[in-house]
């Protein structure tokens, strides 16, 4: 049996705007096991982001209870979720956030100099391909590029969490395949519990899990029998 | 019907309130400094204008040892006199019970018509003038008369040419001729030491021997007079009288000390606005920009919509006229208030019996479109780098920031900096001429504080050097006539003298072709020890043998450099003309007298030494003693305590710089908080999502503001080395503008001086990017990476 590295106990999550109240989750209880790669499937505005920044503890939940192991997130002090984020997360997201002062190789250095036991910067951008592009800055590298520096910075600390929104959200198919194999690799070289979130039903295929959100909720879940290989798959 | 534009752009006013509010700030001292400086000035020219115009203030002076009223006549038929007033002066020691130290006075007769003199009318404030037909009654200068609680009615006990005449007060009265007053010998006015008394003209002449003559004369000009003609002209009637030189106003020590005072004013008037004024110009640029660069897309749509590029560019410049407005109206407030309290400072000061405050309209208009015009050419490329641009790459988010590869990477690598490190030294070579206005700013604030702050190590070293170096002597004594250097030895018997050194002034005209300057010649003694020269590093100036040493202002004036021949016409016995050469300049704090060698001089003169001052250094503990003594002496008609002077002098230039330097001050931390706040706020705007993104990331809020903070600190402290510059050179404009024919403003900045400036611009900068601090800590992580998406 797989060891939970990341679980949620029948977590809500309300905004309020003036006098519009709206629910973006209802109620969520699900677990991220070591080594697994989750999809979370769902269309837009189906609270899917919403989660995943729960999970990465980038928001708290209006109820519900969030662990990372032994620790309580929905507990923590905001030293604590900053040490959470520093120490065990990464992030990947749809339009890379990078920091277009930094090369590639030193928006990886930013990630690694505040981490204990990290890779180095070249070995994790070669890890994703780019060992070529080490001293490019975003606005000299492609969108495919870009993600894929994001995606050395995620794990460049060795995390045992990574959070994927979107990441092939604004790439075309070609492209979005690479970057797919780098984080396939990354969960299955690293085992890193990765969750990927997407609203493109074709990527499915990839996961060992598929959670389905709709309107605020697990609608279902799904294990795949046999993975796909990302080549393999088109959108 | 307001326009939906112009709502907008009074909402963009409110909403942007801090950063309008931090501009217009800097803005406001702009016009705040030329409104109170010209303001304060023109008050104080216009009351002065009224008090000599009600009390008709002569416009020449001249004395004289004693001139028959024979030959009035002749004086009134010189081309160009409209009216003279001729009187008798001369100076009393004022005996008053229970009061040790000696009190001198001048002593001024009133015409035995009893009316008012025809010029220099003294004005009454309490009681009545003398009666001509009563000798023993006396009129008092009112701030004395106060000083020293004498009222009306009162008894006092003054010694008038040798003779001790018990006298009664009739009145308190103020004078044109006195709005200044400063005793014999005295650097400082000093109202509870120096007086002057207003007597009959019988009494005076009486007491003086001057029965239908005069020693004293005052003119009025008609309006086509050439007064150095006239001056001319009434020298020659009056030398074979003993006439020491007759001058126009500039001379007039009163006149000269408010007029140096006014022209101090004007200065401050000119100097300060063009900093503030330039550094609000590219605080606009700044948020404007940042401003417009946050409106692309609403400008793209206004576009599409049909608004013309005319009529959003005016959108734009009415909101940079708004802070120019708000700017104006702060400023011309503050102005206002300050102005009226500094022109009440200086009427305390100066004895002027009422105050108009009546600014000038221009400083208003001229400041109100200064500050437009800043804050529109400060608008003005913001604005047209952006409408120009068409609707449809307007709409389309702007293209990311690129960056290239530099020396700041060498740097980088060769330090291992951090990366936060590099986000920041690349955000500003990246933005040159942002991060050049922030630097500026900087640099502009230290200038103002050294600038403002330098006046003490100025003032320090004035004192030192005056009473310090130069006068060692603590008390200088002023004889009634010259006389021979066997006084000397009466003065070392006088009690507690542990010292006495005698000196020689004598009142001169100096000439080098057509320029002319009354002044006094000091004769120096011979290996003299209390009284010396300084030069301007401190050191004592040898006397040559032979020739004159000039202040460098007075050299100037002349024409003249060392070697040069000056006539020196003498206006005192022996009332001789000489040819000497200039032997040398220094450079000489205060006053403006020529000095030579005693035994150069008496060579001159073909006289036996004489002394007509005695410096002493006394025994502190005697001073009682020695002034009971000197009270006693009619031969002695002053007394100066240095001691006293030097505290005096301190106090006053401590009580007015005080008030300067807190408002300076202000200034100063004004200028940083305005540009450092602004360029934190658009900082933060621009890199909310970067800054969010390194949360997310895992960095502190701590390690996130480094970013923030960092950057902002480092380009302060970029500027501290540049204001430092910027404040030499401001301090030299202040030295310039501020040295008059009285003081000259030594330029010394001490190291304390820069050190205190950087310090409050540090911790001012350091306050004002903590504040924007706080809104980062306050960011919403997940809404700022939405705001991209």
């Amino acid at each position: 049996m797989s060891i939970p590295v990341l679980r949620t106990e029948d977590i809500t999550r309300i905004y309020r705007t003036g006098a519009v109240e709206v629910q973006a989750l209802r109620g969520v209880t699900m677990e991220l096991s070591e080594g697994e790669m989750v999809v979370l499937l769902g269309a837009s505005g189906s609270g899917k982001s919403t989660l995943l920044n729960i999970l990465g503890a980038l928001d708290l939940p209006t109820s519900g209870r969030v662990f990372f192991r032994d620790l309580e997130l929905t507990r923590a002090s905001d030293r604590e979720l900053t040490r959470f984020r520093r120490e065990h997360v990464g992030f990947v997201f749809q339009f890379y956030n990078l920091m277009p002062a930094l090369t590639a190789r030193e928006n990886v250095a930013l990630v690694t100099e505040i981490s204990e036991d990290p890779m180095r910067p070249e070995e994790a951008l070669e890890r994703v391909g780019l060992g070529h592009r080490l001293d490019h800055f975003p606005a000299e590298l492609s969108g495919g590029e870009q993600q894929r520096v994001a995606i050395a910075r995620a794990i460049a600390k060795r995390p045992e969490l990574l959070l994927c929104d979107e990441p092939t959200g604004a790439l075309d198919s070609a492209t979005g395949v690479s970057v797919l194999e780098a984080l396939c690799e990354v969960n299955r070289d690293l085992g890193t519990a990765t969750a990927l979130i997407t609203h493109n039903a074709g990527i499915q295929a990839i996961a060992h899990r598929v959670i389905h959100i709709a309107d605020g909720q697990i609608a279902r879940e799904e294990i795949n029998a046999t993975r796909v290989d990302p080549k393999e798959i088109t959108w | 019907m307001v326009s939906a534009l112009d709502r907008k752009a009074l909402r963009d006013l409110l909403r942007l309130w801090a950063q309008v509010l931090a501009i217009g700030s800097v803005l406001a001292c702009g016009v705040m400094v030329l409104v109170l400086g010209s303001g304060t000035r023109a008050s104080l020219e216009a009351s002065r204008a009224a008090y000599y115009e009600r009390q008709r203030f002569a416009e020449i002076f001249a004395e004289a040892t004693r001139v028959p009223e024979t030959l009035l006549p002749e004086i009134a038929a010189i081309p160009g006199v409209a009216r003279l007033s001729p009187g008798i002066r001369t100076t009393a020691v004022i005996d008053l019970p229970g009061v040790s130290e000696p009190v001198s006075a001048d002593v001024r007769s009133l015409p035995a018509s009893g009316r008012d003199p025809v010029l220099n009318a003294p004005l009454l404030r309490a009681g009545r003038l003398p009666d001509p037909l009563h000798p023993d009654e006396v009129a008092l200068y009112a701030p004395f008369a106060e000083a020293r609680g004498l009222m009306p009615g009162d008894r006092l006990s003054a010694v008038i040419e040798g003779q001790r005449r018990s006298l009664t007060v009739t009145g308190h009265v103020l004078s044109p001729e006195y709005i200044y007053t400063i005793g014999p010998g005295s650097m400082m006015p000093d109202d509870t030491r120096f007086g002057v008394l207003w007597i009959g003209q019988d009494a005076a002449a009486a007491a003086t021997d001057m029965s239908g003559a005069f020693n004293s004369l005052a003119l009025q000009l008609a309006r086509d007079a050439v007064a150095p003609a006239v001056v001319s002209a009434l020298d020659r009637l009056l030398a074979p009288y003993g006439g020491t030189g007759a001058h126009d106003r500039t001379d007039q020590i009163s006149h000269a000390f408010l007029q140096s005072e006014l022209e101090q004013l004007g200065a401050m008037a000119l100097i300060l606005p063009p900093i503030f004024l330039t550094v609000s110009a590219f605080l606009v640029n700044m948020v404007l920009s940042r401003l417009i660069a946050l409106e692309r897309a609403q400008i793209g749509l206004l576009k599409a919509v049909g608004y013309t590029t005319g009529a959003i560019a005016t959108h734009y410049l009415k909101l940079a006229a708004g802070i120019a407005l708000i700017g104006t109206v702060v400023g011309w407030g503050a102005g206002w208030y300050l102005g009226a309290a500094m022109t009440r400072m200086y009427a305390d000061f100066f004895r002027l019996p009422w105050l108009i405050y009546a600014p000038s309209a221009w400083p208003f208009v001229l400041s109100a479109v200064l500050a437009l015009l800043t804050t529109l050419s400060g608008a003005g490329r913001a604005v047209w780098a952006s409408v120009r641009l068409p609707p449809a790459v307007a709409m389309s988010p702007p293209a990311p920031p690129v960056y290239r590869r530099g020396l700041i990477d060498g740097l980088g690598t060769w330090a291992q900096l951090q990366q936060t490190t590099m986000m920041i030294l690349r955000a500003i070579t990246r933005w040159p001429g942002r991060a050049a206005v922030t630097v500026f700013g900087v640099a502009a604030s230290v200038s103002v504080l050294i600038a403002s702050f330098f006046t003490y190590d100025a003032m320090d070293l004035m004192v030192d050097e005056i009473f310090t170096r130069a006068n060692r002597q603590n008390v200088t004594l002023i004889l009634a006539s010259a006389r021979n250097e066997s006084a000397l030895d009466d003065a070392r018997a006088l009690p507690g003298v542990i010292r006495a050194e005698g000196a020689f002034v004598l009142p001169v005209r100096l000439r080098n072709a057509n320029r002319e300057e009354l002044t006094s010649l000091t004769a120096h003694p011979e290996h003299s020890e209390l009284s010396r020269l300084i030069d301007d590093k401190g050191r004592q100036v040898q006397l040559p043998d032979y020739g004159l040493v000039l202040p460098e202002g007075l050299a100037g004036k002349l024409g003249l450099s060392p070697g040069d021949m000056v006539t020196v016409e003498a206006l005192a016995p022996p009332r001789e003309t000489w040819a000497v050469p200039l032997a040398a300049t220094i450079r000489q704090t205060l006053g403006q007298d020529a000095h030579i060698a005693a035994p150069a001089l008496f060579r001159l003169m073909r006289q036996t030494p004489q002394v007509n001052q005695i410096n002493l250094q006394v025994d502190a503990t005697q001073m009682d003693a020695l002034n009971a003594a000197v009270k006693s002496t009619p031969a002695i008609a002053g007394i100066a305590d240095w001691t006293r002077t030097r505290s005096q002098f301190t106090a006053t230039i401590e009580e007015n710089l005080s008030i300067s330097t807190v408002i300076y001050s202000a200034l100063g931390m004004l200028i940083t908080l305005g540009v450092v706040y602004n360029a934190a706020r658009i900082r933060l705007s621009e890199r909310a999502h970067e800054l969010a993104s390194l949360r997310v990331l895992g960095f502190g809020r701590g390690e996130v503001a480094w970013v923030l903070v960092g950057e902002l600190m480092l380009l302060t402290l970029i500027g501290l080395p540049v204001g430092w510059l910027g404040g030499y050179g401001f301090a030299a404009l202040v030295v310039q503008g501020f040295s008059t024919d009285v003081v000259a403003l030594p330029l010394v900045v001490n190291r304390q001086t820069f050190a205190y400036a950087c310090l409050i611009v540090l911790a001012t900068a350091l306050a004002a990017a903590l504040v924007v601090r706080r809104r980062l800590d306050r960011i919403d992580i997940v809404q700022a990476l939405k705001a991209r998406d």
